[in-house]
């Protein structure tokens, strides 16, 4: 019984590490290769490095455009996030907590938005940014992610809103406290977590967005990291080693905010998930 | 420790519990001015889902009418003439079957094996935690990062999956992967499987909390084994997140752009072109915009009748039944 035990865990244990190898290895060659040269990489895909060459990473590391398009990047998911959840915290509080006729149509509309695809909107939508004049300006790329955002924001907010006890809201009017006072100094002070978690959605989701960057900025000081990849690896196609190192110093933003937000991310996905 | 587990439970037994409090009658809108400051409330986000969602869909539907190369006077009305031409094209027949494909293949295959994943993960097992945080990992990592390693992963005669054959006497692989028709569309759902199965094994992860041990337990007492209690207890009960986890498998299979633009744009000679792919090079590539955006409109129908039909059909139940139901449906 007790070695029948033993050889299931053991069995158990070995089926998770070859799963983890699956996911683990890319990651690891992509860091490992980094720190070759491209001869030796084609000579030596899987060993260690011989001598351990941190010039790709350092090379990358003090070029202005790698910092630029972190800082674009990071801008963007700010602007992104701050218009995503401020326009849906405003429209999931109205649509919380007060009755009014047509508010059920409201809600639907947004949550019809779940099912749309970007790639739909994409090129009526550049069509639009170019009428506009917004191409080559990051509100061009602000605007429409934070538009897209609006309808997962708004299913969770809305959720979480109402979970807040109407008391609370009766005693503030009674003390003269109007709705704009309230939503501003009682709800979204009661609702941060919610709203932590919503952000770190935005935070990833713009974070990650390639196809409107990509159409938007063509002037290369806009470019986002998502977009800075691609034209790296075209620029580069022949230094395979240096374009790994590129790609993961791209990755450790991400994975380091993933790191510290990981809670509220997943979190925000499941419940995004199983209410959408 | 505030760990992962016990905020997934925490958040299940939260939503559980208080479901949602009726309005309080006062909340209710009399007059002007109440009916004022909602508009104010409403305005920001509606203005920008007005203009920045729904408008794109108009206006490609109407530039769909038209042949149009994106600049100048749109005046060449063209009714469905677009439309013709776009379901007698061989290569747009093939985007809709690689399309399927994909579907297919996630649910069949990307979808049990998260659940497979989700199951091993929710036993006592040491380090649970820190394969949860890996597994997790890729779905974090942005498509384009995703698709550059893999590309540098499957060149030929330089990257890893050349050598990695030759070490397990599959050579017959070696320089084909993304550079072969016939094998350019597995290779492209391999990557798939890596970046997004975590997602989902995540989404079942948080179902299996929520099964209440009581219930296998008694399975248990009655005699029922690990694969009976599985069959026959937590399948079904799982049975709304499995929904989730497909629809938006599916819905994410007809859109995928961002990971195949990048690895293969779609070739080698179309062989793995999706749709959203083909609508980006007839409308920025091609200059055929009115073309490019019928593309957009066909794609758009497919997802909203899919949609609809899913929604009516297969989420009805769980919706209906679901705590979260006071959400207003």
């Amino acid at each position: 019984m007790n070695a029948r035990r033993t050889a299931r865990g053991l069995s158990l244990h070995a089926v998770v590490w070859l799963i983890a190898a699956f996911v683990a290895v890319p990651l690891l060659y992509a860091v490992i290769s980094g720190f070759k040269s491209t001869g030796e990489l084609t000579t030596n895909p899987f060993g260690l490095p011989e001598q351990w060459k941190t010039g790709n990473y350092t090379g990358i590391l003090s070029d202005g455009m790698f910092w630029r398009q972190i800082a674009n990047s990071a801008g963007i998911a700010i602007g992104t996030t701050c218009c995503t959840v401020a326009a849906s915290a405003m429209a999931a509080f109205v649509l919380a907590r007060y009755a009014f006729r047509g508010r059920e149509l409201f809600y639907t509309l947004f949550t019809i938005g779940l099912m749309f695809p970007f790639a739909v909107a994409v090129l009526p939508l550049f069509l639009m940014l170019r009428t506009f004049g917004l191409l080559d300006n990051p509100l061009g790329v602000i605007l429409p992610q934070a538009a897209f955002g609006l309808p997962m924001t708004i299913v969770i907010l809305r959720g979480f809103f109402r979970t807040i006890p109407a008391e609370i809201e009766e005693a503030a009017t009674m003390d003269g406290c109007g709705k704009f006072r309230f939503f501003w100094k009682i709800l979204l002070p009661m609702a941060r977590p919610a709203l932590g978690t919503v952000s770190v959605l935005a935070v990833v989701a713009s974070w990650n967005n390639f196809f409107l960057p990509l159409l938007v900025f063509s002037d290369p000081k806009w470019q986002t990291i998502p977009v800075g990849v691609q034209q790296f690896q075209g620029q580069y196609s022949t230094d395979f080693a240096l374009v790994l190192a590129y790609i993961v110093l791209a990755m450790v933003p991400a994975l380091a905010f993933y790191a510290v937000a990981e809670r509220q991310l997943i979190g925000g996905l499941t419940a995004g998930a199983t209410k959408g | 420790m505030p760990s992962f587990v016990s905020t997934l439970a925490k958040e299940r037994t939260e939503e559980a519990v208080p479901a949602h409090p009726p309005l309080p009658a006062r909340s209710r809108l009399r007059g002007w001015g109440d009916w004022a400051s909602v508009a104010w409330f409403l305005v920001p986000a509606l203005v920008l889902f007005l203009v920045f969602v729904l408008a794109p869909i108009v206006v490609a539907v109407y530039t769909g009418f038209f042949k149009w190369g994106g600049i100048g006077p749109m005046d060449d009305f063209v009714g469905f003439a677009n439309y013709t031409k776009l379901f007698g094209d061989q290569v747009f027949l093939g985007d809709l079957g690689r399309g399927l494909y994909l579907i297919v293949l996630s649910i069949t295959v990307q979808l049990p094996f998260a659940l497979f994943t989700a199951v091993l993960l929710n036993q006592r097992l040491r380090g649970r935690a820190v394969y949860r945080m890996l597994f997790f990992a890729p779905y974090i990592l942005s498509e384009v990062v995703t698709a550059v390693l893999f590309t540098m992963i499957f060149l030929p005669g330089a990257g890893m999956a050349d050598h990695l054959a030759g070490l397990l006497g599959l050579e017959g692989l070696q320089g084909k992967w993304l550079a072969d028709p016939s094998t350019v569309m597995p290779t492209l759902f391999v990557v798939m499987i890596w970046k997004y199965f975590g997602f989902h094994m995540m989404l079942f992860l948080a179902g299996l909390q929520s099964i209440p041990s009581e219930i296998l337990e008694a399975a248990s007492i009655d005699g029922a084994g690990a694969w009976q209690r599985f069959r026959h207890v937590t399948l079904p009960l799982l049975g709304p997140t499995i929904r989730i986890s497909v629809f938006l498998s599916i819905i994410g299979s007809i859109q995928l752009f961002d990971l195949v633009w990048v690895m293969t744009a779609g070739g080698p000679n179309h062989s793995s072109e999706t749709m959203a792919i083909a609508m980006f090079q007839f409308g920025f590539k091609r200059y055929q915009v009115g073309y490019a955006s019928a593309i957009s409109v066909v794609l758009f129908m497919i997802s909203l009748v899919f949609s609809l039909f899913y929604q009516r059909y297969v989420l009805r139940r769980d919706l209906s039944g679901a705590v979260t139901s006071g959400a207003g449906r």
